[in-house]
């Protein structure tokens, strides 16, 4: 594994649990630091954006040190996780919040059923819908691990799509930003497939 | 889905060898219980859960002794993905809304050890230590809606006249909870052979089952277990 000395940097959204991520990175041998300057965030050849909890508190962080600003200038490879997936849209519907506008699409809640519990908990696979070197290697029978109460639309930045009660946004890209629904770090073979590809990107 | 619980005492060691074994055998989610911690009034070791999140890439839900905001903090950045409480809740039910508000629905489940009597279901606490364990005066279902309101996001019913006898789930009361039951449900209890799996999942239309001893036994394995519930037209991951 080349991805030794990668100079990677966890954006520190506050709240987050980052310690199954930062172990998954360890795993694939990639060493990381957690950050929340932008002078340390703009310089990282790669950058990750993870994010647990609701949208506005995660914003008002991102707001607090000027990295909603920072965070769509940035020209390295970002991918956002969960939460951090749906913070780089337009806007989400969880506490209306105006999120980093990279990709120009809404941010929905989760319509339940009786079938299907929301919170959306649990193993699912997804369909690629455009080649990616994110999906390299990627088929419809890979399972990955998702933990969500809202999901982002399908549309032209869609590169994988999941059904849960609807079709929502699995992995997004736009230019140098993806995002993934799901968390990689907690999808065994398949979840660290994606984040070495996302470390030779 | 099924979970793995680990409830007897073993040395870290140990621990850190069987979730390995169920990470690559293909185990969905790894429940580590520390069954004693709230009777002995303390809370499950972070260093045991740093260890084991090291190894693992697959969710990981940690139980035992959680009381406080803090001691889930602890935990949560140790690695875990979720806490699960129990017998603290029961003493103390604003201990759901406080873990809810802090860290989301998505982080905290709620267990429940459950009994059938002759009055109904009902929720026991303390089940850890034979000495201890005691019916808490709650009913089942009333207390299934009432950590549903309070922000569970999960709930992991543990059906105490079944567990350990592996003559299968308890279908009939997990059918009256899955009822009113709005968050993944998950069936713990009783799991002896494949098709107790199978039938739970149909019958009684749990999002996930939990089993422990079968697994620790090697009584049945995770591969060929799948396996069965694939042929049996039940989606399972890969």
């Amino acid at each position: 594994m080349s991805a030794d000395g990668v100079d990677l940097t966890i954006i520190d959204s506050g709240g987050a649990n980052l310690a199954s991520l930062r172990y998954a990175l360890e795993r694939l041998g990639a060493s990381s630091i957690v950050s929340s300057d932008p002078a340390v965030i703009r310089a990282a050849r790669r950058v990750l954006l993870p994010g647990v909890g609701a949208a506005g508190d995660a914003m008002a962080r991102l707001r607090a040190t000027g990295l909603d600003q920072e965070i769509p200038r940035l020209t390295q490879p970002l991918l956002g996780i969960c939460l951090g997936m749906q913070l780089l849209f337009a806007h989400s519907e969880e506490g209306h919040t105006r999120c980093l506008g990279v990709i120009d699409a809404q941010v929905r809640r989760l319509i339940g059923s009786s079938e299907r519990p929301v919170p959306h908990m649990g193993w699912n696979n997804f369909t690629p819908v455009r080649n990616d070197p994110l999906l390299r290697g990627f088929g419809p029978d890979d399972f990955v691990y998702f933990v969500h109460g809202y999901a982002a639309d399908v549309g032209e930045h869609t590169l994988a799509s999941t059904e849960y009660g609807s079709t929502f946004s699995a992995v997004v890209r736009r230019d140098n930003f993806w995002g993934v629904q799901f968390h990689p770090e907690r999808s065994a073979t398949a979840g660290a497939r994606l984040l070495k590809n996302f470390l030779e990107l | 889905m099924k979970g793995v619980r680990f409830r007897d005492h073993r040395v870290v060691g140990d621990i850190i060898e069987l979730a390995a074994r169920y990470r690559d055998e293909g185990a969905d989610e790894l429940v580590f219980y520390d069954i004693t911690a709230s009777p002995e009034g303390r809370s499950v070791d972070r260093q045991w859960v740093s260890r084991v999140a090291r190894v693992l890439d697959i969710p990981f839900c940690v139980a035992g002794g959680i009381r406080s905001v803090e001691d889930a903090e602890q935990l949560l950045n140790a690695g875990a993905e979720k806490i699960s409480v129990n017998s603290p809740a029961l003493q103390r039910p604003e201990l759901i809304d406080e873990l809810a508000a802090r860290f989301g629905s998505q982080c905290v489940v709620v267990g429940i050890d459950s009994q059938t009597t002759q009055d109904g279901f009902r929720v026991y606490q303390f089940t850890g230590d034979p000495d201890k364990s005691r019916d808490s005066r709650r009913d089942t279902l009333s207390w299934i809606e009432e950590v549903q309101r309070r922000g569970a996001g999960e709930i992991v019913l543990n059906c105490m006249a079944s567990d350990g006898v592996r003559g299968g789930y308890d279908i009939e009361q997990l059918r009256a909870v899955r009822e009113r039951c709005h968050v993944p449900l998950v069936a713990s209890g009783g799991a002896g052979a494949p098709e107790h799996f199978a039938s739970v999942f149909r019958e009684a239309r749990v999002d996930a089952a939990l089993a422990a001893s079968v697994f620790h036994s090697g009584n049945i394995r995770i591969p060929e277990l799948k396996q069965y519930l694939r042929g049996a037209g039940i989606q399972v991951r890969a």
